[in-house]
């Protein structure tokens, strides 16, 4: 121990320049950079973990953004695609129904037509029979007519009369 | 990752300076302890002769010098101071006997007062290593002794002078007294005898030496400097120091408020440090929003893990309030543990000096007890949540610890260690001397060179990482004090 004592063991006997120049040179240093160094750092620091942060948040948000605005886009989509089925089958069906309606018509009309063609067919034919009937009747009378005029002179000559009427009659 | 590269830089630059100290082992740092004892030797032995020749008509005390020395080297023995003198019994006896002053070479040089200093011959390791690690009023860079103020009180008022006017030689020995002052290996001593000359007298090689004597109040032997001036020796005052005489020190009549190297040292660090913190806080604000560059991304790594490991996780919410103070005592700390690593810059050692320890302690604790809540003097005074006799045990614990044991802790630690790194440093290099003889034995002196350039080294790079880490420490445990001094709550 002694020895330790001996040799000049000086920085274990603190003097009192270092004590006061110590307190000063450290006070000093701790307002001055407090000031003008590390609180400034510091906030400079905490305001770009910040901004950091921020923008952090502001992509997260964008991504989100985006995301909302996809799904929505795909619900628009399919809306619309939605939409168009709804108005092809109906339009479809408008066809279909306008299809059936012309069919119908037509079907109506044609049944229109040809009843009245029927009609008018039976109505021909009517007229024709009864215009048959008149000439028939009236043949009748002028073959009547002239079978009445021959007969009076021979019989031979009556029947050939009549195979020529006959065959008169034939051509129309 | 910026951190490390830092760090590998640093330690790039210490390695490369330790080279260049390689090369000059001989000549610088040891040169200041010791080629420069020898150089002395050498070149004042003739000197002395002169002043010897001078002396001898005027005086008769030469030729009892050596009888008187020799007797009181004796007792000295006897009282139990081996350490140095056992050199003087072996070799300086011969010198002193036959070859008087011979080459100055072996033996302690005798000054007109009879006392003989201590012996160039015997290399003290420990002594050299404590005197590089002590305060010094000069700043001395390799053979250059820069002058620095010397404020200083006694009864008689206060002195304002410059260590200039000492003309200091390699030792810091002064040349010269000013105003009843001398500067004893680069320390301020105050000659108490008024008789001794106010004005500036000058003084020869040896005049100002060391004689061991008991200890006023103590009884212990201790060095005490003497300074002989037209043959009388006065006594010196011992440093100025606040240790009540507890490491031998004492009650002095002056008190040395020098801007002493490590105060110079100091403020070098911390205007430097300044202007550094200055410009990446600037750097900040004209960088805005954009990535940090050169001295800020240096800056920025170290600042930001001690804010988020220290501050942060130690403090809690009120963190911010903190910060700028443990960044301080970060920096500051690691300023001066590094500044005090540069080779030949002066080897300020301002945080291995228990001064410069105690108050970054005290106002660490000032700061804990100032900010500490009313939860923090319940926890110290009547701890709740525990029976009464517990309580008469735990408050005398927690007085102790939280007022003691705390600061005095972080003191020591800082100051131990990079003492310790100090100290091992100078003691590796002393290695060279020791092996070597003192420069009698060159090639184990080449040996030892070798092995103490490597260890010198090796302990260079893990003072460089107690560096940071006593730093981190001493932050890391004030984070916790402050934590503990105003934590909210406490779950019971």
């Amino acid at each position: 121990m002694e020895m330790i004592f001996l040799l000049d063991f000086s920085v274990i006997k603190p003097d009192f320049g270092l004590f006061l120049w110590t307190a000063v040179a450290f006070i000093i240093f701790w307002v001055l950079m407090a000031k003008f160094a590390f609180g400034p750092i510091k906030d400079a620091l905490k305001s770009r973990n910040g901004d950091i942060k921020d923008a952090l948040d502001a992509a997260a948000k964008a991504k989100e953004e985006m995301a909302n605005l996809k799904s929505e886009n795909e619900k628009v989509l399919a809306a619309a695609r939605e939409e168009r089925a709804l108005i092809l089958k109906e339009a479809k069906e408008t066809k279909d129904s306008i299809v059936k309606e012309a069919r119908e018509t037509a079907k109506a009309e044609a049944s229109k037509i040809l009843e009245s063609a029927q009609q008018e067919i039976s109505n021909q034919k009517k007229a024709a029979m009864t215009e048959v009937k008149n000439m028939t009747g009236m043949m009748a009378i002028q073959i009547a007519e002239k079978v009445l005029r021959k007969d009076l002179s021979n019989d031979t000559e009556q029947a050939s009369l009549v195979d020529s009427l006959v065959s008169e009659l034939k051509l129309n | 990752m910026g951190k490390f590269s830092f760090l590998t830089a640093i330690f790039l630059l210490v390695f490369g300076l330790s080279y260049a100290q390689t090369d000059h082992s001989g000549h610088d740092h040891s040169g200041h302890d010791h080629s420069g004892h020898d150089h002395s030797g050498h070149d004042h032995s003739g000197h002395d002769h002169g002043d010897h020749a001078k002396d001898q008509p005027a005086t008769i005390k030469k030729k009892t010098n050596p009888n008187v020395n020799r007797t009181k080297r004796k007792q000295n023995n006897r009282a139990g101071n081996s350490h140095d003198h056992s050199g003087h019994d072996h070799g300086s006896h011969a010198g002193h006997d036959h070859a008087h002053g011979d080459h100055g070479h072996s033996g302690a040089h005798v000054n007109a007062c009879g006392i003989a200093g201590e012996d160039p011959s015997v290399f003290n390791a420990g002594k050299v290593a404590f005197h590089h690690i002590s305060d010094q009023n000069i700043y001395s860079i390799g053979p250059w002794h820069l002058p620095l103020p010397c404020i200083v009180k006694t009864s008689e008022g206060w002195d304002f002078f410059s260590s200039g006017n000492f003309k200091a030689d390699y030792h810091g020995t002064s040349h010269y007294a000013y105003k009843g002052y001398v500067l004893y290996e680069g320390s301020l001593r105050r000659i108490v005898n008024p008789s001794f000359p106010k004005d500036k007298v000058e003084l020869h090689h040896g005049d100002i030496a060391i004689k061991v004597e008991p200890h006023p109040s103590t009884g212990k032997p201790v060095d005490v400097v003497y300074v002989c001036y037209n043959n009388t020796a006065y006594k010196a005052d011992n440093k100025s120091t606040a240790d009540a005489g507890l490491f031998g020190g004492g009650i002095t009549s002056f008190y040395d408020f020098s801007i002493t190297k490590n105060v110079a040292g100091m403020f070098i660090v911390v205007f430097f440090l300044f202007f550094m913190m200055r410009s990446v806080a600037k750097a900040y604000k004209t960088r805005e929003g954009k990535a940090p560059s050169g001295v800020q991304s240096l800056i920025e790594p170290i600042f930001v893990f001690i804010q988020d490991e220290v501050c942060k996780p130690f403090i809690g919410h009120q963190w911010e309030k903190f910060t700028p103070f443990l960044m301080s005592l970060f920096f500051f700390i690691l300023g001066l543990n590094l500044f005090g690593q540069i080779p030949f810059f002066g080897g300020v050692n301002a945080s291995g000096n228990l001064a410069v320890t105690a108050i970054l302690a005290l106002i660490t604790f000032l700061v804990v007890t100032f900010n500490g809540n009313v939860n923090y003097w319940q926890h110290i005074f009547w701890m709740p949540g525990l029976p009464a006799w517990v309580k008469v045990i735990i408050t005398p614990v927690e007085i102790v610890g939280n007022f003691i044991l705390k600061p005095a802790t972080l003191m020591l630690r800082l100051f131990g260690n990079i003492t310790a790194g100090h100290i091992v440093i100078v003691i590796f290099i002393g290695l060279i001397f020791i092996f070597g003889k003192n420069g009698t034995n060159p090639g184990a002196a080449y040996g030892a060179t070798i092995a103490s350039m490597l260890l010198t080294l090796f302990m260079m790079a893990l003072e460089l990482l107690v560096a940071f880490i006593q730093a981190y420490v001493f932050t890391l445990l004030t984070a916790s004090y402050i934590g503990a001094a105003t934590e909210e709550h406490h779950a019971h």
